[in-house]
């Protein structure tokens, strides 16, 4: 028996166990996947807006603006990879101009400092790769680009730490409640507790019609991106994003805090958790892009991926108690700019639930991480490191130059990696531009080591993403 | 402080430093990332290596075999296990293994580091983003190195080499291979490739076709989508065919690691992706020379082996030696050849001939290969029965033809 | 007439074999294309190179090749008579692994020190 259940263990439901876990409580996480941050939180932009795009007096608004504030600090106490490159709109006509003028006034009203419109000569110097024909641009200093799964992690990590209990492999399939005790059914076990968080993302609608009436739609909007080599990532100082027209809000292209150019996404409306990628809107990204950058070299692409943001019916972001269950706490629709508001969103959940009883906060209670990368060490503090444990002088991924000390380390964290994605969300290796091509083989032998399976049960990332499937000369021929 | 440092234990570094070796260098390094010599080659075990050099047919283990056999009786110091991660135009290298994170220089550098594959990310292909998808080198690793098959229905997208050796390995192996697709008119493989390791088995090979969609069931691929493409290649709609498999290799073409030849900020040539070279194999930083996939993507290691030589020899006269060298013209290239390797020349120099190397970018038929000088005179020929992209064309340039050029020759192919 | 590609060196000749004149051979740059020719139509071989498992050496897996070719229609056979063959190391270059497979005379090899 649990005080609070957190369904889903993304960007929200990772923050949400992070902040609670500071109170005298028991909480635990139920994820569908074989890892945090498997969802939305892995496919998106990795951007942490400024906050003058939403409508003021949205909680969108409110939690942007917040979590833009905060994430910063947050990131450096979380050792998460975090950059503040600040963005521009580019505006390229007078429609745009005015776009960005009201743009600026709504950043205003919404509370976030330092926004300035530039002219052609001060956003080129920002950034001096840019299509023809710039008349201004609106220059947010505060934005910037983190890691999402990084973040996502390093908030659960954290959060297990101070003992949270993760339960990953765990879809809930049925909630019931009786005499005040929610009952929650997974795939795999019964969980009891008297507070629901719903942090489900694209399926919080349907966990929290298990037990309530429909109260919102969740609208799976796909958007897919390209993510380019870092020879491109030179070309791009901070994120560029489109002035938003009838057409749609364009695409961006940004800097990612690991060096590379990302641009998307597309923005479509699918049926289902469908992240397969089309050429369609691929074709549609990579034309748009121009609009922005006419000199990227897409043959330098390394990945396209798709991502499913959870928006509802609304418009906004859902964050309140369910009407018709009580002591269930919807965090729903959290849609762009959740990546942002994620951490403040989470912040605030024990505001709701000190309306209910008095949690304290724990006398000892872990809020910082701490984690080796290489990379960014001294040559003096890379040598002490190797005398101490000599798998930091065995490069792994030879394109991120990620040690076998990182990726051992990552073992012995509180959320041991099941797959080798999740060893690449936890140490950036395979992120390189092969694409795992030559450290993938050694990370599988670690894990089928470190993990102790055989061959055939190494994944590469979700459930049923099996590597190998035969010994040599084993299969039908 | 060394001689020469090689970078890379493959063919190219282990030819390289025995050159270097039997020239009189005396301080040699090598530095391998692997735990053992030999560089890719350890993968290849099929055979078809050698033919030139060893005038004997060698599986890629025998033909790496014979270079490090050789090394082993020589003062040549090889360091295994050992990551350069960088190297500054000083020729300064920075290296990484259990012992330390160290700096060391050598008086010239040969940068043999090989290439890498392409991957599904460089032609966009869409589709779902479950497991299955393997470049073929990858595949090939698991199934030579460790002994695990990647999958038992396989489709192949391209019919680069390592793609239809695979395509063998994998039959060989107890697997189905159900079909190459390549979207050109013609293989970028070796045509002996084609007959043994795709003829041999009756797997059918898709011209002019590419995959448009893979599909995966449960995070695993399941079936992919083939479909022909025009000469702009184009998908045809309509020309689709559904192929049910569970693994889909790709063998679509490699690419020089060029990431320490950047740092050094040595130019690179924007067509092969490896530094811009001299006849002698030398970069645009003095004393850094290059040999193999580094420089271009070979055809056969043999190939390598003897570039390395020259690049070998080049680095010793370096070492020893003032440059004696009093301008620079250029090698141009023109359609359908793809590049040149050298792109530059040295003159005066006191040897011959000049080897030059260069790709075309379709097949052509009896054709004649000419040499212009810069005043537009055709100064050699060289006929052809049949000039191909998946093999490295050669040819000789007399240096007396050259001697008094200033600015540049051009090489282009004409057509019977 | 019956044309071929030969595979007897990367240059890949193309061969045309007359079936109706004592299978003489044309289109060849040596002697090499000539019996490759030859033999191609009258009895195809190929030489077999892939694993076997190996115990306690840096990797799983000894690559390994026929000592000769092997009639084309027996490479699959023979590789899957290797299923379970595990050699232990040390192995030298050239130590037979398997001697005579299929009753060919023709013995499987290790193709590196391992």
């Amino acid at each position: 028996m649990y005080d609070v259940i957190i369904i889903g263990a993304g960007i929200v439901g990772c923050s949400t166990a992070y902040w609670l876990s500071q109170y005298e409580m028991s909480i635990a996480v139920l994820e569908t996947h074989n890892d945090v941050a498997n969802g939305t939180t892995k496919a998106n932009t990795g951007c942490m807006h400024a906050g003058y795009d939403p409508q003021p007096g949205s909680l969108m608004a409110k939690y942007n603006v917040e979590g833009s504030a905060m994430g910063k600090q947050l990131c450096e106490k979380l050792a998460v990879p975090y950059e503040n490159c600040g963005s521009l709109v580019v505006a390229h006509t007078k429609e745009d101009m005015k776009t960005i003028e009201e743009l600026y006034q709504r950043g205003k009203q919404n509370g976030v400092k330092e926004l300035y419109l530039l002219d052609e000569k001060q956003t080129r110097e920002l950034q001096p790769r840019l299509s023809g024909n710039v008349k201004g641009s609106l220059y947010a200093k505060t934005g910037a680009i983190v890691d999402p799964w990084q973040f996502a992690i390093a908030l659960a990590e954290v959060a297990v730490e101070n003992g949270v209990a993760l339960k990953l492999n765990n879809e809930v399939k049925a909630i019931t409640k009786k005499e005040g005790i929610f009952t929650i059914t997974t795939n795999k076990d019964k969980y009891q507790c008297r507070y629901i968080i719903n942090a489900a993302g694209v399926y919080s609608d349907v966990v929290h019609e298990m037990i309530g009436e429909k109260e919102f739609t969740i609208i799976p909007v796909r958007g897919q991106y390209f993510l380019l080599d870092k020879n491109e990532g030179e070309k791009v100082q901070l994120m560029l994003f489109q002035s938003p027209s009838q057409k749609g809000k364009g695409v961006a292209v940004c800097p990612t805090v690991h060096g590379n150019m990302i641009v998307g996404p597309d923005a479509e409306t699918v049926e289902s958790e469908d992240l397969a990628t089309t050429a369609e809107a691929l074709k549609y990204i990579k034309e748009q892009s121009k609009l922005t950058m006419d000199c990227i070299n897409y043959r330098d692409n390394i990945r396209n991926f798709a991502g499913i943001r959870a928006r509802s019916d609304r418009g906004d972001f859902i964050i309140e108690e369910s009407k018709s269950v009580k002591n269930f706490y919807n965090l729903a629709g959290i849609a762009s700019p959740g990546l942002t508001a994620g951490c403040a969103i989470g912040y605030h959940v024990i505001d709701w639930l000190n309306t209910k009883e008095n949690f304290v906060k724990k006398q000892n209670y872990q809020e910082t991480r701490r984690k080796i990368r290489f990379k960014e060490l001294s040559f003096a503090e890379k040598n002490e490191l190797i005398a101490k444990n000599p798998a930091y002088g065995r490069i792994v991924c030879r394109c991120e130059h990620v040690t076998e000390g990182e990726i051992l380390d990552c073992f012995s964290s509180p959320i041991p990696p099941q797959s080798i994605d999740a060893v690449k969300r936890r140490t950036n290796a395979g992120m390189g531009r092969c694409q795992s091509g030559f450290c993938g083989e050694r990370v599988a032998m670690i894990l089928k080591e470190k993990l102790n399976i055989e061959f055939n049960e190494i994944l590469l990332d979700k459930e049923g993403s099996k590597i190998l499937m035969n010994k040599a000369k084993e299969g039908d021929y | 402080m060394y001689d020469l440092i090689v970078i890379g234990a493959g063919p190219a570094g282990l030819s390289a430093a025995l050159t270097a070796c039997e020239k009189g260098l005396k301080k040699i390094l090598v530095i391998e990332r692997d735990k053992e010599m030999g560089g890719i080659l350890n993968q290849c075990i099929h055979n078809g290596f050698g033919l030139h050099l060893f005038k004997e047919e060698l599986t890629g283990p025998e033909f790496a075999g014979r270079f490090i056999e050789k090394i082993k009786e020589t003062d040549v110091e090889i360091m295994l296990d050992t990551m350069v991660m960088d190297l500054d135009e000083n020729k300064n290298v920075y290296i990484l293994n259990t012992r330390g994170y160290q700096k060391i220089a050598a008086k010239a550098i040969i940068l043999a580091m090989g290439c890498r594959e392409r991957t599904r990310g460089a032609i966009a292909t869409p589709g779902d983003r479950g497991s299955g998808v393997y470049t073929a080198g990858a595949a090939q690793r698991y199934m030579n190195m460790n002994g695990y098959s990647v999958g038992s229905k396989v489709v192949i997208l391209g019919s680069g080499d390592i793609g239809l050796i695979m395509a063998r390995r994998m039959t060989l192996e107890g697997a189905k291979v159900l079909a190459c697709v390549e979207i050109n008119s013609y293989s970028s493989g070796l045509r002996r490739n084609i007959k043994q390791c795709l003829e041999d088995f009756d797997i059918p090979l898709y011209y002019s076709h590419t995959i448009t969609d893979i599909k995966c069931t449960n995070n695993r691929v399941s079936k992919v989508i083939i479909s022909r493409v025009d000469e702009k290649y184009n998908v045809i709609e309509g020309s689709e065919i559904e192929i049910p498999c569970d693994t889909v290799l790709l063998s679509i073409g490699l690419i020089p690691e060029n990431e320490l030849s950047k740092a050094a900020g040595i130019i690179i040539d924007e067509r092969t992706k490896g530094p811009v070279v001299f006849e002698n194999m030398e970069t645009s930083v003095e004393g850094i020379f290059c040999c193999g996939n580094v420089v271009q993507v070979h055809d056969l290691a043999d190939n390598v082996a003897l570039e390395a030589k020259k690049a070998a020899l080049a680095a010793c006269k370096y070492v020893s030696e003032e440059s004696s060298f009093e301008r620079i013209i250029e090698v141009k290239a023109n359609k359908p050849i793809s590049y040149t390797v050298p792109q530059k020349i040295h003159l005066p120099i006191e040897e011959k001939l000049i080897d030059v190397s260069f790709r075309t970018n379709r097949v052509l038929g009896n054709c004649v290969i000419k040499v212009a000088d810069s005043g537009g005179n055709v100064i050699s020929r060289y006929k052809r029965e049949y000039v191909i992209p998946g093999e490295l064309e050669k040819i000789k340039v007399p240096v007396s033809l050259i001697r008094n050029e200033q600015n540049n020759i051009t090489i282009f192919i004409e057509e019977d | 007439m019956i044309e071929l590609i030969c595979i007897g060196c990367p240059k890949g000749c193309k061969l045309l074999v007359d079936e109706n004149n004592n299978y003489s051979v044309t289109g060849h740059s040596c002697q090499i294309g000539v019996e490759y020719g030859r033999s191609k139509i009258l009895n195809p071989t190929r030489v077999l190179t892939t694993i076997v498992r190996i115990e306690n050496a840096i990797h799983n897996s000894l690559p390994v090749k026929s000592s000769k070719p092997l009639p084309k229609d027996k490479l699959i056979e023979a590789a899957k008579a290797l299923k379970n063959v595990v050699v232990k190391a040390p192995v030298k270059t050239n130590e037979i692994i398997v001697k005579n497979i299929l009753d060919t005379g023709i013995d499987i090899i290790a193709t590196r020190d391992m």
